[in-house]
Parts: C-alpha cells; structure tokens; sequence
C-alpha cells in the first residue's frame, strides 16, 4: 500500500533530516515507527502528509501506487493519507461540525460521491463521537480551541473515524496524554483497524505500544532506520533506552 | 488648504435662502462655513488625519447638493439593499434627495416618529433647534463644519421617554453614476427619550456603476437615561467615491450605545465613532469590520469619551486587507479626572492578505483618572500556514481553507451583529468577497 524508498528531506535549505528512508506497510498491518527525539521520526509523519515546511530532496513514496510526493496535501487526503498531529492546531471561528462536514464532503466529491447535508451528517457523526467517547456538544466548539491536551488527541481520533483514511499516519499522538486518554485513544485506534486499512504509530515511548500493538517496529536514528523486527523490539528499546542503537548509526554517517 | 469652491457655493446656496428651514437655520450655516473656511481641509499634520490625506476631497471640487437631473429608482432598484425586510421602517435617499416613494409607508408605532430631514424642519423645529449641531461639534472638526454649512437628506428619528421601537428603522443612501462630482451633506438625527430602546441601520450603497462622488454624512444621537440605541452603519459606496461618515453620541446616565460599522467601500473612505458616556453607569459597545482590496484607503477613527464614574466601553475592530490597500484604525479613549471606576477594553486585529496591503493601528489611551480598568491590544498577522496545512491535511482544498480561516477571522465581530438579517448579510459578503481571491502569500 505505502512503499517509501531512499526518502531524504529537509528543512527550508538545511541539512538533511531524512537521510534514506525505505519502509513497505501492506493493509492490514500497523508499524511502529520508533527513535530518540532529533531522529526524524516526526519528519517523516510530515514529509507523508505534504507539510510545505519541509522540502524533498531524494527518493521516492507512493501509496496504492499513486506519487504521493507530487500532491498536494488534500489530494493526499483525497487518496486516504490521514495524519493525526502532534500539535493538533487550533481554528477559533470555525466550528469542528462545520470543519469536519467540509472535510467529509470533499473528500466524497473528489471520489464522485455525494454530498451529504447538515443532518445526514450528525448521524455519522453520532456514532464515531461515542468511540472516543465524546459530547455532541464539542460539535459546536472551535476546532480544537481552547480543547486540553487529551481532548486535542481524541478529537484527531474522531476525525480519523468520520474520514475512514486507507493509511493513518500516528505522530506521536501519546505524547502528553495521561493513561485514560491514552487507553481511550487506543481503543478508539483499534476499533478502526480493518483489513483494507493500515496504520503508521509513530512514538518516542513503548507505553502506547501495549494498546496498539504493531506487528512491526522500525527505529530511526540519525534519519535512518537502523533496526527493524517485531513487537519484541519495542520492549527491547523500553529497557536498554536508544543509546545502544545510536553509535552504528553515527558510524555510518 | 481653502476651499474656494465650497465657499463660492455656499453663497450661491445662502443667496437662494439656504435650503429654507426656521430662521435660525441660515445663521448656523453661515456659523458652519465660516469655521470651515477658518479650519480648511485637515493635513496630515493634524493628528486624527495622521495616516490619512483628504487631498483627493478637496481636489474632487465637489459640488454641494444633490445632481440636478437624477435617474427615477424603481422598488426593485433598490431591494437588493433591504435585507429581504419590507415591513422595516425604510427611508430611501437617492444621492441625497428623500424619495418617498421608495420609502415604506409603515405606520409609527405610538411614540415613534421617523422623518426625513427636510419634513422636520417645518414640523419639528424645536427638537431640531434643541439638538442640531449640539452633539457634533463643528468648531474642532471640518468635515461636521462643511456638513452643517449644507446638511440636506437624512432623517429624524425621535422617540417618547419608555418606547421600545422593535421593528429597525433603515435609512438607505443610494447613489447612482448622476451624483457624479456632487457632495451630498446629509444629517441624521436620532433622539431616544429615557429608557426608550431602539435600532437604526444606515447603509451607504451605490448602484448602476461606478461613480466619483463624496458623501459626508453626520449622525447625531441623543441617548437620555436608561436609553438603548443599536446603530449599524453598513457602507459601501462605490469603488470610485468618497466618503466621511460620523457619528457622534452623547450619552445619559445608564445608557447604552451598541455601533456596529462596516467599511467595505469607497476609494477613500473615513468612519468616525465618537461618543461622550455623560452619565453614571452608560456605556457603549463599538464593532467593526472593514474588507479592503484594490486601492483602496479606509480609515476608521473611534473615540470614547468616559466623562462619568463607572462607565465602560467594549470595542472590537477587524480588518481584512487584500491587494495594495491601506487601512487604518485609530481608537481614541479619554478618562476625565471624574470618571473613576471607568473599565474600558478595546482591540484591533488585522489580517493582511497580500504583501501589499499595509495597516496602520493606533490605540490611543489617555487617562486622567486613577482608579480605571483599561486595556488595550493590536495585532496585525497573515493566515496561520499551519493552520492552512492542517485544513488540507483533512483534505480541505487550498481555496476553501484560506476562505474558511478568513471569515473565521471576522466570525468573531459579525456575531456580534444583533439582526438576523443583516449579520446573514455580512456574512455572504464576507465569503463572496475572498472567493478566489489570490491572497498573495
């Protein structure tokens, strides 16, 4: 489904923070994208979703075979990248049912689909607001205004569940949360693993890792991935930190 | 800088009796004009003219008066400006001529009179006499000088002590490419009695073209005690015209003024608001908006005056600037040594579109008095890139996310729009005018 090869990126004329980066998701699977602060883990998350802050230097990434690096970040969207934000942004003056309807909206007009209305709308929206267990009432609210840090992450959630993205994209989506939202961030993460769907976790910590749990875990380091292997590697990292993996990869740069 | 046309046509005007009226009518033209001629145009040497230079004004040679020849209107013409409300109290001014036929011929409720200006001089020279020229001052300010020197159109708006007026009352100044080169000096006054409560809308439109025009205009308002007046002065005149528009308040104990004004027109184009809270316990609650493109200039020039113990203001301004244009915004607020306890706040955002389009924000706070509770804040920003991307991120088109932040950015003021109506108005306008628009950044 997403196929990333010799990925390197920067920032606005710096030096490169992706140094090659070359990662396969097939759906179905969840990868845990792991590393110390500085290895380029949330770039990558960014560099995916189009964030203009960052430039493109080399290589390529395709999802369903389409060049994901020659859209714009709402084609992507359109093709069913979704990347929930570290720092989810606050929009005061635009309500999160009027954000979230526009958003729902355009991604059926650019499938062809109709429309749906105000009311068609709450219906759907009713649903996914029990899975991470929110009021309708935050409906109304600013998008993410004045929200705290657990309802900031849940409200990425609901959005990943009314937008129903082939390829979600996790950017440290743990970090800040205390163990309820965590448990209900998960939960509601687990509930939309389907089998034609995949899901990227990208964290600095394990924690996140007991309730989605990856079949695959990646650690960057230096902006490469210097390990891969399963689940058991995530425990392995909990326990010796990331300095042991650190050195090889300064070695080979 | 004189004004030789202006002069020479105040002779003409006053040698053919000055537009009629009482007797004591030409006296205070000549009073005006003659203060006029003293004053000149302000420079921008003068402070409240600081960002602003009227030269166009005094350059245009505007003639005082309506056109000679003016095309009829037709109801149809102007109901694109009625906010779909044929049963409000509507009076219809077609460059600066009342039409009576286009106006609504709805009875006043008990208490309530609305005139236009030239049936009040016969039928209510008293009130006239009571208040015209009482409230703004011309000895400080020329543009209320040249108006008092040729006030003609506008309407009188006066009601009993304890009415609550429900139904809006909407004045409608219209002008069509005939009122090129012409200066329509129009005077509204508006007396609510004590504990009386009404709304008044003034809109300033232009149709059927673009035209070179100058529109001064002045609006005195008497607030008595306990009286609640919401004033929506929604202007925008033609691309080519010019326009100084005041309005000035004075203010009884426990009253309360609620101005909406939006500037949207106009190539050069002045708002003020100016009110003196003259009594314990008043207050006033000013929001504007202004959407600038083009070349335009539009300056908007607040000042509240807390001459009584516990007073307040509230005042919200935004500005949206796109293309090369210029606006300005100068919030004056004065605490007299009397006026303790005054709580005062006032901000002014801007959101600049384009790498041309410049602002100049001036919060302006001068307090004499010790015990008071002022704030103050301006921004001037462009829209957040984050939260451009985020909105795309959610598969939200570039276009449509610039728009939505837009007018999230002037949400905050049009909610604050008591009528229906009209804040449904603001924002189609508010979204139809950044549709498509390149926003440069």
């Amino acid at each position: 489904m997403l196929d990333i090869r010799e990925l390197q990126a920067r920032v606005g004329g710096g030096t490169e923070i992706l140094k090659g980066i070359t990662l396969q998701v097939k759906a179905g699977e969840v990868h845990a994208v792991m590393g110390p602060n500085g290895s380029g883990k949330s770039t990558l998350a960014q560099v995916l979703a189009g964030n203009p802050a960052y430039e493109v230097t080399g290589g390529t990434a395709t999802l369903d075979g389409a060049d994901l690096l020659a859209m714009q970040p709402e084609e992507r969207a359109h093709a069913g990248l979704f990347m929930a934000f570290q720092y989810p942004v606050e929009i005061p003056g635009v309500s999160n049912a009027y954000f979230l309807r526009s958003a729902y909206n355009e991604i059926r007009k650019a499938h062809g689909e109709e429309e749906v209305d105000p009311l068609e709308f709450l219906d759907i929206m009713e649903k996914n607001l029990a899975l991470v267990d929110m009021e309708q009432s935050m409906l109304n609210r600013s998008v993410n205004a004045g929200f705290s840090g657990g309802e900031k992450k849940r409200n990425e959630i609901l959005q990943m569940a009314v937008l129903r993205p082939r390829l979600a994209i996790l950017d440290e989506t743990d970090s800040g949360l205390d163990i309820d939202a965590l448990r209900i961030v998960a939960e509601g993460v687990n509930k939309l693993r389907r089998p034609d769907n995949a899901t990227i976790v990208v964290t600095h910590y394990q924690r996140l890792l007991n309730h989605i749990v990856p079949d695959y875990v990646h650690v960057l380091s230096a902006g490469r991935i210097v390990k891969s292997g399963g689940k058991e590697l995530a425990f392995e990292l909990e326990e010796k930190g990331y300095d042991w993996l650190e050195s090889p990869a300064e070695a080979v740069a | 800088m004189t004004a030789p046309v202006v002069l020479r046509d105040f002779e003409q005007f006053a040698a053919n009796g000055g537009g009629g009226g009482p007797s004591w009518l030409l006296p205070l033209r000549r009073a005006a004009i003659d203060r006029f001629a003293a004053l000149g145009y302000p420079t921008p040497k003068n402070e409240d003219w600081h960002f602003t230079s009227v030269s166009p004004i005094a350059e245009g040679a505007f003639h005082a008066g309506p056109p000679a020849a003016s095309v009829r209107l037709e109801a149809k013409d102007i109901e694109p400006f009625t906010f779909g409300r044929p049963d409000w109290i509507r009076l219809v001014f077609v460059n600066g001529r009342f039409d009576g036929a286009l106006s609504s011929d709805i009875a006043r409720p008990r208490g309530v009179r609305v005139t236009d200006l030239a049936a009040a001089w016969r039928d209510q020279p008293d009130l006239l006499e009571r208040h015209i020229g009482k409230v703004a001052d011309f000895q400080q300010t020329a543009f209320t000088a040249l108006n008092t020197a040729f006030m003609h159109g506008g309407a009188v708006i006066q009601l009993a002590p304890n009415v609550q007026l429900d139904t809006p009352v909407h004045l409608v100044f219209v002008s069509t490419p005939d009122a090129a080169g012409s200066a329509s000096h129009l005077r509204t006054l508006i007396v609510a009695g004590h504990h009386s409560k009404a709304t008044v809308v003034e809109s300033y439109v232009s149709m059927g073209g673009a035209a070179g025009y100058f529109t001064n205009a002045v609006t005195e308002a008497v607030l008595e005690d306990g009286a609640t007046l919401a004033h929506l002065k929604l202007q925008t005149e033609s691309e080519r015209a010019f326009h100084v528009g005041t309005l000035q308040a004075r203010q009884g104990r426990d009253s309360h003024l609620v101005s909406f004004s939006y500037a949207a027109g106009g190539e050069l184009a002045r708002t003020n608001i100016y009110t003196l809270l003259n009594g314990e316990g008043s207050g006033a609650t000013l929001h504007g908006l202004y959407l600038l493109d083009g070349e335009q200039h539009v300056d908007q020039q607040t000042r509240i005056e807390h001459a009584s113990p516990n007073t307040f203001s509230r005042e919200v301004y935004k500005g949206i600037l796109d293309g090369a244009s210029h606006g300005v915004f100068n919030g004056q607020v004065y605490v007299r040594p009397e006026a303790q306890k005054t709580d005062g706040k006032q901000e002014n955002n801007n959101l600049l579109l384009s790498a041309q389009a410049r602002v100049d924000t001036k919060p302006q706070l001068e307090i004499f008095a010790d015990d008071v509770k002022c704030t103050h804040g301006a921004t001037v920003g462009r829209l957040d890139e984050l939260a451009l991307f985020y909105m795309k991120s959610r598969g939200i088109g570039a276009e449509r996310a610039r728009k939505l932040l837009t007018y999230a950015f002037a949400a905050g003021v049009i909610e604050a729009v008591g009528l229906p109506e009209v804040r449904a108005e603001l924002e189609a306008l508010t979204l139809r005018r950044f549709t498509g628009a390149a926003a440069g950044s």
